[in-house]
């Protein structure tokens, strides 16, 4: 009892007179045992109740003389019990309001009567008698309370040998007990309070929030869950994250460092690893445990916790507050609301006693152990190279900026994290965070505790040992993530790595066996890199053991799955030595095996090649393979026959197509020839790398005559017609699609009925195959023939329907065939049947230009071939409008469809009108002075038909585009010459515009066209001259008439 | 040793070896002389190199270290028992260390492992052999409880029929399906480094 009434029971500060107990739900538990043995012990030890203590208790009680009734001698004021001691003194004696008790008989009777103010009795009796033991059995049995062995007392036993002594004995046994059992109780309420609660951290953060906002003076910028949604148990994250003890998750943007993605858990609260591109969170914990979100906050921002010093005032009121509504908030959580006051801050001393209790007992409890240790360790080691993963990153997202620009805020965000968390090491709170993977000790399977056995041996066993503790591991499921993580967990990656640096060529193979099975796990990759594990293995590379060559290339190629990995490899040479292991397979007879651990030469070289292929992912490393001379070399292993060969063969050479010199090469390599025949294989990976390699090079119009030639487009033709492997069919969808490209490789396709078997993929396929369907039956639809069998196949239909798609790339090649198809008046009837002429118009609305350009050149056709085209193209409300405003966009490419376009709107008189209204001239006129051919051709084409309506050709002179126009004439393109030539002479109707011809030298140009051979160029600038030449004449007589 | 003599032996010698051509015969022959021809020197006659003279060569050329290892190594060599290791034991010895098929090897290295000869590796054959292996930990109450948990490691890993010890076919299946086993017990082969 003494121990935990000195240590346990929350005094209030000295210096308020006397001490008092503060009321907090621990002292309440400690009062009730206390009670509960008092109230009990005349039953339980009728003896020792009578004893009689040394010195009476004595504290001031609220009980009225009244209350007490037979077995008391009751006055106004006093009360005497009738049991008394030898002497006759009472046991009990009341004075009120001072009250003795000498017996435990008595305190038993006492706080029956007490009923109701039970509590607040024993209260004020703890507070009144700082010492109740030394009262009770006089102050030398009060020493003991330390060294409180049986000893101890059996000692005391036989020296005063009676039966007063006995008693005692028995009493402070009794008290021994109370006391272990009161530090027991108490250490279950102080593990209680330890799990944040839902209900307190959603008071935190609606508190944070209630002080965050724009401005300097809050504490954040902003606060908000990532989910919406709460569970009825007030818990935000998902279910299975729940069971965890996750809370929820919060985005807190304080206003100096970036936006952090931060855990709420029953443990704590910590940052995670953020939202990731797909708006999923990536739930890893990056950071130490902080005890709830303040603290993490102020750890993190320093504004935080400068702008929460200065709003500490209010912040703790409005706690306060919330501690007064008790219906609100439940009883349990109290003392979590008040260990969340902020140390160092002016709340009462009692408050922070409480805190630094409560810590120094999680600290005695929870050890921080090994694994813990080693996560430190790593992560530390990671902020080293953070930088350049911080790039990598960049580089990696490219392909959707806004993606890679919230991961960028991320990254940044941990780094941030990751500097302040190092900064703050020497700081105690590195001893607070709880090490949640102890408790969940527990529950590890027992592969855990066997894996980390087999590491302890690993690394203290010689190189027999070692062995053996390495096959011993290869035989657990290294493909299941429990062991993978298992290994990582208990230090096995440092062992492993570091045997790679050894010279036990055994001990190397054997870790190297290991690694190259976990590292399929993404988590294991880039632990491998931290801890260094790429430049040794890239060393192994140069070994003269075969088998050691095979196992660090295929290590490499599970590694190298992501970019700082790949840049690890080419930093460190590896580049270089893959490519010279490719060239192992050079010559075909064996030697015989020198080494019991040797592999074949073809072995090596297929694992360099798989390594390579894991490499070529990465820009840079294509341009380090192709300088290491690795392009010759993968085209002399694609002529050999092992599936296992060419897989990761061309899987390289598929990758690096993607590059123009790498596309140069593989024709001069005579590569195609082997992609073809490798088409004809029965395995379907290879057929698909095969044909993926093919897409990528048929850019070019040379490669495609040579997949003609080689006879590759009936093997594509014929693939067509499997569509269970979604990959492959995309990959050969792909190929015909650039095939496609070139005139003779239609009319191929033709012929293999490749045109009706790419209709019937129009519909239920995945969007990677779509696209590349679509843009192949764009590029057939060039040709009248196909056109006809699209519509006789009935893929016009299926073609509009994919109009209201969003996949920007689908949409490109959508629009285009269906401006393909629409060239046919049959087919333009369907179309506009289906309303795709609407669905047309409204992608110019796209944000993406590809697809408004191709939008806008799909409608030529089609307003060109419709029947009551210009009815059609006002019934569109709004649809003028849209396109001419289109005319102030700044891309090239939609700036000339949407000049074809008004070519083909301007065409009906109504629509000229009505687009002349909407500013068209002065539009077109700014876009004179441009230097790009296509756009050139089809402003002109477009000024030359808006010159049809009223004044507009005067409008064009006024607004400067007469100019710029006579200089295109100067231009290498007859196109341009032509459309020029023709706008030319429209604007040559109007007396200035021909003054500004003629000043600019259009006169002498146009003479020169005079003379070409196409007709319409001929015939205009012939007109264009005699408008000129005309008014040159009427001006001189003018002159002199 | 006149050249007669020697051009006699290498042939009969390099008749009865596979994995050496004659002129390498006739080198290993010319070592082995010397070496002996040393030991005569220094100790007078004997007739082929003993227990020592052998240790020594396994320690300074094949770099191995363990005590037991080696004298198994020897017994290995010395196939007629009579504590020295001929010129033909020699000769065929080499062979198969330096350039023995798998199949060889594991039949030697079994040989070596099975410390009293009766075909079987037993625990305690195994307990002997990995007694060094692992770092003594003060503060392990039991030092040997490592070694005798690393032996039932590797009795799961190698004891297809379960009967607690290794038979020759236990090995055998063990060493095919993971090569690195086939020196399990101790490196009783020279070096792949070397």
């Amino acid at each position: 009892m003494g121990v935990a009434l000195g240590r346990l029971v929350q005094w209030t500060a000295p210096g308020h007179g006397t001490r008092v107990l503060e009321k907090t739900p621990l002292n309440e538990a400690i009062l009730k045992e206390i009670i509960m043995f008092a109230e009990s012990f005349i039953y339980k030890h009728p003896q020792e109740a009578k004893y009689v203590f040394v010195e009476p208790l004595e504290w001031k009680t609220d009980l009225n003389p009244s209350a007490f009734e037979s077995g008391y001698v009751v006055s106004a004021t006093t009360v005497k019990s009738e049991e008394s001691d030898e002497n006759g003194q009472p046991l009990l004696f009341l004075s009120v309001p001072q009250i003795k008790v000498r017996s435990f008989g008595q305190l038993s009777c006492f706080l029956l009567i007490a009923k109701d103010t039970k509590l607040k009795e024993a209260q004020a009796c703890i507070e009144g008698n700082r010492n109740p033991v030394a009262k009770i059995l006089g102050l030398d049995y009060n020493t003991m309370k330390e060294e409180s062995s049986i000893l101890n007392i059996l000692d005391k036993i036989t020296k005063d040998n009676d039966t007063e002594s006995e008693i005692k004995m028995k009493i402070a046994i009794l008290l021994k007990q109370l006391d272990v059992n009161l530090l027991n109780h108490s250490l279950k309420c102080i593990s209680l309070e330890i799990p944040l609660h839902p209900a307190a951290v959603k008071n935190d953060i609606e508190l944070l929030k209630r002080f965050s906002g724009k401005g300097e003076q809050t504490v954040l910028e902003s606060i908000k869950y990532t989910s919406d949604y709460e569970y009825p148990n007030g818990c935000r994250a998902p279910p299975w994250r729940q069971i965890l003890g996750e809370i929820c998750y919060v985005l807190v943007k304080p206003h100096d460092v970036e936006t952090l993605c931060i855990t709420c858990s029953e443990e704590g609260v910590f940052l995670n690893g953020g939202k990731t591109d797909d708006e999923e969170i990536n739930y890893e914990r990056k950071g130490v445990i902080y005890k709830d979100l303040v603290t993490c906050l102020k750890e993190k921002s320093a504004k935080f916790s400068e702008n929460m010093s200065k709003q500490k005032t209010r912040f703790n009121e409005e706690l306060q507050k919330e501690k007064n509504k008790p219906n609100e908030t439940p009883k349990k959580e109290a003392p979590g609301a008040l260990r969340k006051a902020i140390p160092g801050s002016d709340k009462t001393m009692l408050e922070k006693n409480q805190i630094n209790f409560g810590k120094s007992n999680m600290i005695k409890r929870l050890e921080p152990s090994l694994n813990w240790k080693t996560t430190i360790d790593s992560k530390e080691h990671r902020v080293s190279i953070h930088e350049e993963r911080h790039g990598g990153r960049v580089e990696k997202s490219a392909p959707s900026v806004s993606a890679g620009k919230a991961q960028l805020i991320r990254k940044s965000g941990e780094k941030v994290e990751e500097i302040v968390s190092e900064s703050s090491s020497e700081s105690e709170e590195d001893e607070e965070p709880p090490d949640h993977r102890q408790e969940a000790n527990a529950d590890l399977p027992s592969e855990y505790w066997q894996i980390q056995k087999l590491v302890k041996y690993l690394k203290g066993g010689n190189q027999t040992a070692t062995v053996i503790a390495l096959c011993s591991m290869k035989d657990f499921n290294l493909a299941q993530e429990t062991c993978q993580l298992a290994i990582r967990d208990v230090g096995g990656l440092e062992v492993l790595i570091n045997l790679l640096d050894t010279d036990e060529v055994k001990c190397k193979i054997g870790s190297l066996k290991i690694l190259k099975e976990i590292s399929h796990n993404p988590q294991i990759r880039r632990n491998i890199v931290d801890l260094g594990g790429l430049p040794i293995m890239v060393n192994i590379l140069d070994s003269p053991h075969k088998s050691l060559k095979c196992l660090a290339a295929e290590t490499i190629a599970n590694v190298a799955k992501f970019r700082r990995a790949r840049w690890a490899v080419r930093h460190h040479g590896g580049i270089t030595k893959l490519v010279a292991l490719l060239d192992c397979a050079q010559n075909s007879a064996e030697p015989a095996q020198s080494s019991l651990y040797d592999a074949r030469d073809v072995e090596v070289a297929r694992c360099g090649a798989l390594a390579l292929w894991s490499c070529s992912k990465s820009y840079a490393n294509k341009e380090a393979i192709r300088k290491a001379g690795g392009i010759p070399l993968l085209a002399r292993l694609l002529k050999t026959s092992h599936e296992n060969m060419l897989i990761p063969v061309v899987g390289t050479l598929q990758e690096c197509a993607s590059e123009e010199n790498y596309r140069a090469a593989i024709k001069a390599e005579r590569i195609i020839e082997n992609l073809v025949k490798n088409l004809n294989s029965e395995n379907e990976q290879l057929q698909e790398h095969c044909a993926m390699a093919i897409y990528q090079c048929a850019e070019d119009e040379e490669t495609r005559d040579l997949v003609r030639m080689h006879g590759g487009l009936k093997p594509l033709a014929t693939l067509l017609n499997n569509t269970d492997n979604k990959e492959r069919l995309a990959a050969v969808t792909g190929a015909i699609w650039k095939c496609s490209i070139s005139k003779e490789n239609v009319t191929k396709f033709r012929e293999y009925k490749a045109i009706e078997t790419l209709v019937g993929l129009l519909t239920d396929q995945p969007e990677e195959v779509l696209v590349n369907v679509v843009g192949a039956l764009g590029e057939c639809c060039q040709e009248y023939e196909n056109r006809v069998i699209v519509r006789k196949c009935g893929g016009i239909q299926p073609l509009v329907n994919l109009l209201v798609g969003i996949n920007q790339a689908l949409l490109v090649n959508v629009t285009k065939a269906v401006g393909a198809c629409a060239v046919e008046p049959e087919n333009m009837m369907i179309i506009d049947r289906l309303d795709g002429v609407r669905l047309l118009w409204s992608l110019l609305k796209n944000p993406h230009p590809d697809v408004k350009a191709s939008a806008a050149w799909a409608l030529c056709p089609c307003i060109q071939n419709a029947k009551d085209a210009g009815e059609m193209v006002r019934s569109f409300v709004g649809g003028l409008e849209l396109v001419v405003n289109l005319l102030k966009s700044d891309n090239k490419e939609v700036l000339a469809s949407v000049c074809a376009a008004i070519t083909n709107i301007a065409k009906d008189q109504e629509n000229l009108a009505v687009i002349t209204d909407h500013g068209v001239v002065p539009l077109l006129s700014k876009l004179a002075n441009t230097n790009n051919d296509k756009l050139r051709r089809h402003l002109a084409e477009a000024i030359s038909c808006c010159c049809m309506w009223g004044r507009n050709r005067v409008a064009f002179g006024e607004n400067k585009a007469v100019a710029p126009l006579v200089r295109y004439l100067k231009s290498n393109d007859a196109n341009v010459h032509r459309a020029t030539a023709q706008a030319l002479y429209q604007l040559s109707e109007d007396a200035d515009n021909c003054i500004t011809m003629h000043e600019n030298g259009a006169v002498k140009l146009l003479l020169h066209m005079v003379g070409s051979p196409d007709q319409d160029l001929q015939e205009a600038a012939a007109g264009c001259i005699s408008n000129i030449r005309r008014l040159a004449l009427a001006t001189e007589k003018a002159r002199y008439t | 040793m006149n050249r007669k003599k020697l051009q006699k032996l290498t042939d009969t010698l390099t008749k009865n070896c596979k994995h050496f051509n004659k002129f390498e015969v006739n080198c290993l022959i010319r070592l082995y002389y010397n070496l002996v021809g040393d030991i005569t020197e220094r100790q007078g006659t004997v007739n082929g190199l003993d227990r020592n003279a052998f240790r020594n060569i396994l320690h300074v050329t094949f770099g191995m270290t363990d005590d037991m290892i080696m004298d198994r190594v020897f017994r290995g060599f010395d196939k007629d028992n009579d504590g020295n290791v001929s010129v033909s034991e020699w000769v065929y010895g080499l062979s198969l260390f330096l350039r023995g098929t798998l199949e060889e090897k594991m039949k030697y290295c079994f040989e070596v492992f099975d410390l009293n000869g009766d075909g079987f590796i037993s625990k305690e054959e195994m307990f002997h052999m990995l007694k060094n292996s692992l770092l003594k930990q003060p503060s392990e109450e039991d030092p040997d409880e490592g070694i005798k948990d690393l032996v039932e490691i590797t009795l799961k890993k190698m004891d297809n029929d379960h009967d607690g010890k290794l038979s020759f076919s236990d090995y055998e299946q063990a060493v095919r399906e993971e090569t690195l086993l086939l020196e399990a017990f101790g490196p009783c082969l020279p070096d792949p480094k070397k």
